[in-house]
């Protein structure tokens, strides 16, 4: 009965006060809407730069450096055990960088429960020749469906199609940038020199562009197969084992177990790409801050807004104390009040974030670093949608507590005998 | 013997601000049941003062107030008011209505906050108490839209809504001419005669004391004659 009617006459209050109220609630809305909006408009860019260089790196890498002997000759005599060795007699040896017992390997990973699959790849640098000129590039031999599957390449291939990498024999990708250097269309013949002195020619069946500019100069893609026919290896060859796993969080470990596991080096990409979850984070905070701010802007309005309302009403005030309310209970209508202006405000700013982001999504953004980008990229992810509202509840909450404390403490009476 | 409603005892309170000035010095009275009793005294007596703090609303006093035999000194706000809504009806020389509301919904108001009856008998209450001060076709009237002597008898009929041990009023009359004057005392008359109701009313108006059955003089924070 006296929640109901405390109700009632805050509402009362409000309706009588239309205007201020809703001049109040536009400001929770606008915050709101701008917060969802920068929030989510953020958190695209973010999950699209990120995916930039996270969907194509895998979680573990396994392969094989070139590095020194960690067994040095002279660490195995006894007498020197304690002294500083300048002799390192065995020299890094690059002779076999595949991947020994690669098919054994990848069948064990497989098994896993706790991995989401795996590509294998060869590294192949060749160079592209074009006339007298020779163009150092790489040529990654890849399992077009795994890697379609995993690391979303057909997206990256602009012009062409991914699968024909498997179709037609001796056929090759190209990085856009290096097929300009080489005046290379689709259909022509490119020919190529191994590391070993082999030639060969490959049949340009795409273009492939991956947003990194370096990357697209020097980067192609032909099939495993194709690869492995280039270097005259068997079709056990495999210097890279890409591993994508169910949760990202675990690479660290799992790049541990399986490098002492299967005796090859092994990467995880928070070691790979640090520098990635350091913008993410700071655009963020960025955007969070600019929200909670605009928020307290709108607070400080409720507040003055609360503020002129408790000092228009202080002999209703006065009145609904003498007959009877507490303190208490004129507080709790103004703290109704104020609530009920963050809740409305901040439920119309949820629906007008919704909107205003839509818009931003549909915004054309083309640009030739990103050939997977046509609009500007918007997160809708239901978290900051219940952060906006919670925050707008907070805000209100706050703003209206001070000025329904002084209305709670009005001294009837001052106000009766002062007229 | 006659019932008590009210009692004042040693009451005294003083004014802090700039010095300490003694505003009512030793009040006792005590007030029956169907009385209809006047204040009277002139402007800084302190009468209006002793209403207040006999109203519950001034608490900053030293002495014992009892209300329908219950020690009322001390207790905490929320009690306080608790006592004002169940007991006390308050008729102000304003009429002090909230313009957000009708009528009726202004009369309602307290009798809502007691909770003793549901919504629809508080409003068939409030109804009952307009058409007994002849104001029922105003009840569905926004208060705004009132006459000032229209509003001074809205103000009785919510003072009337929880059928209280006493009804106070500052100076009821004070802002009305002759005519609503004498409509206010006719009513204030009638509600004492017809349903035995206590009244407290502090005036200027000697004309209206000397009409009521009972009338308590004061001088300089002391009552003189009782």
């Amino acid at each position: 009965m006296n929640n109901k009617l405390i109700v009632n006459i805050a509402i009362s209050l409000l309706l009588a006060r239309l205007k201020q109220t809703v001049v109040a609630a536009v400001g929770v809305t606008f915050s709101i809407m701008m917060f969802i909006t920068l929030l989510g408009f953020m958190n695209g860019l973010n999950d699209m730069l990120d995916g930039l260089i996270l969907n194509r790196t895998p979680h573990v890498r396994l392969y094989n450096d070139i590095k020194p002997e960690p067994n040095q000759a002279i660490n195995r005599v006894k007498e020197l055990k304690n002294t500083y060795h300048f002799i390192n007699r065995i020299k890094s040896s690059g002779s076999r960088k595949e991947i020994y017992n690669s098919l054994a390997i990848m069948h064990a990973i497989q098994q896993d429960p706790r991995v989401l699959g795996l590509a294998p790849k060869i590294n192949a640098p060749v160079f592209f020749n074009d006339g007298s000129i020779e163009i150092t590039g790489v040529i990654n031999g890849v399992d077009v469906e795994a890697e379609n599957k995993l690391f979303f390449f057909n997206d990256y291939v602009t012009k062409g199609n991914s699968a024909d990498l498997k179709t037609i024999s001796n056929s090759i990708i190209l990085g856009k940038g290096l097929a300009e250097k080489l005046l290379a269309n689709i259909g022509d013949v490119v020919s190529i020199t191994t590391s070993q002195g082999e030639r060969f020619s490959l049949k340009v069946v795409g273009y492939f562009q991956s947003g990194l500019m370096d990357l697209d100069k020097v980067q192609s893609f032909a099939s495993i197969n194709t690869t492995q026919k280039i270097l005259g290896k068997g079709n056990q060859y495999i210097t890279d084992i890409q591993v994508k796993l169910k949760d990202i969080k675990q690479a660290p470990a799992i790049a541990k177990e399986y490098g002492q596991l299967y005796g090859c080096d092994a990467e995880d990409i928070q070691t790979a790409n640090s520098q990635f979850e350091t913008g993410s984070s700071v655009r963020s905070i960025i955007s969070y801050a600019v929200g909670i701010t605009l928020l307290i802007v709108a607070g400080f309005g409720i507040y003055n807004i609360l503020n002129m309302m408790i000092f228009e009403k202080m002999e209703s005030i006065a009145i609904l104390k003498a007959t009877g309310f507490s303190g208490k209970d004129v507080k709790r209508v103004f703290m109704f009040i104020a609530l009920s202006i963050g809740f409305f405000g901040g439920l119309a700013g949820l629906f007008f974030g919704f909107v205003l982001s839509s818009v931003v999504d549909n915004i054309p953004f083309n640009t030739a670093a990103l050939p997977t980008i046509t609009t500007f990229p918007v997160n809708y992810n239901l978290f900051f949608y219940i952060i906006g509202f919670v925050f707008s509840l907070i805000t209100t909450y706050f703003a209206g507590y001070f000025p329904s404390k002084k209305a709670g403490k009005v001294d009837p009476v001052v106000i009766i005998r002062g007229k | 013997m006659e019932e008590i409603i009210l009692q004042a005892k040693g009451i005294q309170k003083y004014f802090h601000d700039p010095v300490d000035v003694p505003v009512l010095k030793d009040i006792n009275f005590k007030i029956n049941k169907g009385e209809f009793t006047s204040v009277v005294g002139k402007s800084g007596c302190g009468k209006s003062t002793l209403l207040y703090i006999l109203s519950t609303m001034d608490t900053d006093y030293q002495g014992e107030l009892y209300i329908d035999n219950v020690l009322m000194s001390g207790k905490k706000e929320a009690e306080l008011a608790a006592v004002r809504n169940e007991k006390i009806g308050f008729v102000f020389q304003f009429h002090y209505l909230l313009y957000e509301f009708t009528v009726l919904r202004n009369v309602m108001l307290p009798g809502l906050k007691l909770g003793k009856y549901s919504e629809k008998e508080v409003e068939h209450r409030a109804m009952e108490r307009l058409k007994r001060l002849n104001i029922d076709q105003l009840a569905l009237k926004m208060a705004n839209q009132l006459s000032g002597g229209e509003k001074q008898r809205v103000a009785i009929a919510r003072a009337l809504i929880n059928d209280p041990d006493i009804i106070m009023g500052d100076e009821p009359t004070g802002n009305l001419d002759k005519k609503n004057s004498e409509i206010v005392f006719d009513i204030f008359n009638q509600l004492t005669e017809e349903s035995n109701q206590t009244m407290l009313i502090v005036t200027h108006d000697m004309e209206f004391a000397a009409k009521s059955r009972r009338t308590i003089v004061m001088e300089d924070g002391k009552i003189i004659k009782q």
